[in-house]
């Protein structure tokens, strides 16, 4: 039996098929902004989705993405720009901070935004039984902070103490829903956690709902999803990346940034010194289980000027790092740029200069060994944390080179726990080379370095009161800074602290090293910058177009 | 002899030479470090180009060849004397003894290594010279590499136990003790080669392993293993194919034992 169709009821089923397609093309179009899809690696599993409870890299970067704050620091400017609040103002004496707050505003799931939600964040940070590292920075004295609504678009909160830099904090706090059921996982940033498969992947969708457009009045993010692929190995991500199933790299080793700057060079970006250090220390720790003459060598000022001094850091910088890395010149890069003290410039290579500041304290050459006054060999091992090529390589190089001025040094690599247990509980150890990985431009965040008494005063910890007269007085410049409300003080207060560090030289700062990252030519808008995240830092304005 | 048979011989002759002769083949000190040619191709004056410091390699495969070459059979010869003396007794006595010997061996097989060595690396000082530090490390390789060729010995003397000779020996009144030296002994060395051969080039991989533990041989002193961690995030053969030197050598050296060994096992039979 035959069907026969005549052409008009023919031409009718086209048409409708054609505009049945057109109406799915534009109800994709609706939700979707075309911005395609961002997929790039975490290394490690993100501990946590609640923003207030971060405390680790992969964590931190859901929240930077998912996460409507106050003021965020544009990481390219190092400015504070407004967030969610149009304009904020901090009291005189440090204690007070008032906000206005954008109107209209309301969360992932629709939930409106109001300064009740910053109210009740403030509260959930603050809580001791949150364990907010985030909120410890807000920690300045004895007494509970107090929040004040004045309108659904007005607060102010008060401390019991000044907290220096306090409007520079808000940065790091996403504000939570107060009435949402669907408690923190309702965001006011610009994408939201849509699925997560532990050890896989966290998939994260645009906020149909944030807030932000851009000059053109275009509804941001650009982009639709962002995938966050779990990788610990830097091989496997290298290798994606190379295969165009990753869009960019954070933090890459300078190796790898050679390797792909060979076959691609418009892939990588070398921003300059980034934040980190990498130093060396020894070991003035007065209980610390090491022989009476080396805790002598290790306290004398002139002794670790002396080493600094032996120390080829252009060499370091150029060698181990293939030129990705600046000597540095002392706490602070010349990256941050309020902070750095222009005056401290790297210390200058000049073994003879060492060799004779050691002369001059008692030191002698003897058959191409270095001995003390008492006929002592000068040896001591440098510690550092195994797998971590770079700092094997510096260790080799400090070596070779302290070898020159006849100085034995044993390199020794272990595991970081032991490490640890050594640098912090036992003090079983002559020298460390280490690094520090700076988030915060704000010298507050090295309180916890550079006061005597601190448990991270890495050299001689948990002093009770400080030993040298030094020590006393960055005590008291630390102190100053945080309690001046005036930058400028803040300023002068923590410039001399530096001047301090260089002078006595209880770290040796060696290098800092570069910001290397690689970004796809896929990926429009990217701008990578030295503060984290540094090639996502403007995800709202990047897109993805298809290879 | 025919060439083929005698290449063995002479490739470990060779290397052995070679090894020995460092102070005066090698063109530079294993730990100069030629800070302006880091990582260099082959040249006249870098025969296997340089390293990521700037050392010249075939320098440091020279001295590192004598280190692995020496230390790796000397860990080796001690786990497997402990290995003939717990295992082989064992399977020798018999019985409850072997029971005992085995469980113990168990025990040490299952014990988690690695955070031993840790704890063995967390007691020992920071402040040991490379020399020392490549003396311990052998050391407790070999102390503690006995287990598996254990296991096979105690089968192996298990065996020769109830074999007719061993029967006939002991009927005739000869002591246990020298029924084991004279009798048991010779015919368990087939497996006790076999076991010595095969640990060594697992002492010279796990040394480079330990590398991480900081228990490896101590910069700037080369190993093979420490050699051959420049493998690591190699992307392609092709890229740089001198850096395979230290592996072509182990392989070399390796392939070599293995077939004195078969040789030794052939005339024997």
């Amino acid at each position: 039996m035959k069907c026969h169709i005549r052409n008009s009821e023919r031409r009718a089923c086209w048409q409708a098929i054609a505009i049945t397609a057109i109406c799915v093309a534009l109800a994709a179009q609706a939700t979707a902004q075309g911005g395609g899809e961002l997929r790039f690696c975490l290394r490690a599993e993100p501990k946590t989705f609640h923003p207030l409870k971060v405390d680790d890299d992969a964590s931190a970067a859901i929240r930077y993405l998912t996460g409507g704050v106050l003021v965020r620091v544009n990481r390219q400017t190092q400015q504070l720009e407004p967030g969610l609040a149009v304009s904020w103002n901090v009291s005189k004496d440090g204690r007070e901070i008032s906000f206005r707050l954008r109107s209209g505003v309301t969360f992932s799931d629709g939930t409106p935004f109001s300064a009740g939600d910053v109210a009740y964040t403030i509260q959930q940070l603050m809580d001791p039984a949150l364990h907010s590292s985030t909120g410890d920075a807000f920690r300045s004295g004895a007494g509970n902070v107090e929040t004040k609504v004045l309108s659904p678009t007005q607060i102010s909160i008060r401390f019991p103490a000044q907290v220096a830099g306090l409007d520079r904090l808000f940065d790091q706090v996403a504000i939570l829903s107060q009435h949402s059921p669907k408690k923190e996982m309702a965001v006011l940033g610009p994408f939201l956690v849509s699925d997560y498969t532990p050890g896989a992947t966290v998939l994260l969708q645009r906020n149909p709902n944030y807030w932000k457009t851009d000059d053109r009045g275009r509804k941001l993010p650009y982009l639709d999803s962002i995938r966050l692929d779990i990788q610990p190995n830097r091989d496997v991500e290298l290798l994606r990346f190379k295969r165009g199933e990753l869009d960019l790299i954070n933090s890459l080793d300078s190796t790898y940034f050679d390797k792909l700057a060979e076959t691609s060079p418009q892939l990588v970006h070398d921003a300059g010194p980034s934040l980190d250090s990498e130093q060396l220390w020894f070991n003035e720790v007065t209980k610390a289980p090491i022989s009476g003459y080396k805790k002598n060598w290790f306290h004398s000022a002139n002794f670790r000027r002396a080493i600094s001094e032996a120390i080829n850091r252009e060499d370091m910088a150029r060698v181990v790092f293939h030129g990705h890395a600046q000597p540095a010149a002392g706490p602070f890069s010349p990256a941050n740029l309020f902070w750095f003290n222009n005056r401290l410039k790297p210390q200058a290579y000049s073994p003879d200069a060492a060799l004779k500041a050691l002369q001059s304290e008692g030191f002698r050459l003897e058959n191409g060994t270095l001995k003390d006054k008492d006929g002592n060999a000068v040896v001591f091992s440098i510690a550092t944390n195994s797998g971590n090529k770079a700092r094997e390589s510096m260790a080799v190089l400090i070596q070779d080179d302290l070898q020159k001025i006849g100085i034995h040094v044993n390199v020794v690599t272990l595991d970081f726990p032991s490490l640890i247990e050594r640098m912090m509980q036992t003090f079983d150890y002559e020298a460390i080379l280490l690094g520090l990985t700076n988030v915060d431009l704000d010298p507050n965040g090295e309180m916890n370095v550079w006061l005597s008494s601190s448990e991270n005063h890495q050299w001689n910890p948990q002093q009770k009161v400080p030993e040298t007269a030094w020590e006393a007085e960055i005590d008291r410049l630390m102190r100053v800074q945080a309690s001046a409300s005036d930058a400028n003080k803040r300023k002068e207060a923590f410039d001399r602290v530096q001047e301090i560090a260089v002078e006595e030289e209880p770290f040796i700062f060696l290098v800092n090293k570069n910001a290397l990252s690689a970004v796809a030519t896929t990926v429009h808008g990217a701008a990578p910058v030295i503060l984290s995240p540094q090639t996502f830092w403007n995800a709202e304005r990047l897109t993805v177009s298809p290879k | 002899m025919s060439l083929w048979r005698k290449l063995p011989y002479v490739l470990l002759a060779l290397v052995l030479a070679a090894s020995l002769a460092a102070n005066w083949l090698a063109p530079a000190g294993y730990a100069r470090q030629y800070r302006e040619a880091t990582d260099a191709p082959p040249s006249h004056a870098h025969w296997l180009g340089t390293d990521e410091l700037g050392r010249d390699r075939f320098s440091r495969v020279l001295y590192g060849t004598r280190i692995s070459l020496l230390l790796a059979p000397a860990a080796a010869l001690l786990s497997a004397l402990l290995a003939a003396l717990i295992g082989g007794l064992a399977g020798y006595l018999g019985g409850m003894w072997a029971r005992m010997a085995m469980a113990v061996t168990d025990l040490f097989l299952s014990l988690p290594w690695l955070f031993l060595l840790i704890t063995a690396r967390a007691l020992m000082p920071l402040n040991v010279s490379p020399l020392v530090s490549v003396m311990v490390t052998f050391l407790l390789l070999g102390l503690l590499g006995w287990t598996t060729a254990a296991r096979v010995l105690c089968a192996s003397a298990g065996t020769l136990r109830t074999a007719d000779f061993v029967r006939q020996a002991r009927a005739a009144g000869l002591p246990g003790l020298r029924l084991f030296w004279v009798h048991v002994v010779p015919n368990l060395k087939p497996v006790l080669y076999a076991q010595f051969w095969i640990s060594i080039p697992v002492f010279i991989l796990s040394e480079a392993n330990l590398g991480i533990l900081g228990l490896g041989v101590a910069e700037p002193m080369p190993s093979w293993g420490s050699l051959l961690k420049e493998l690591e995030g190699l992307v392609s053969v092709g890229e740089e194919p001198w850096k395979f030197v230290p592996l072509i050598l182990l392989v070399v050296v390796v392939t070599s034992f293995q077939s004195l060994l078969s040789r030794r096992e052939e005339v024997a039979a």
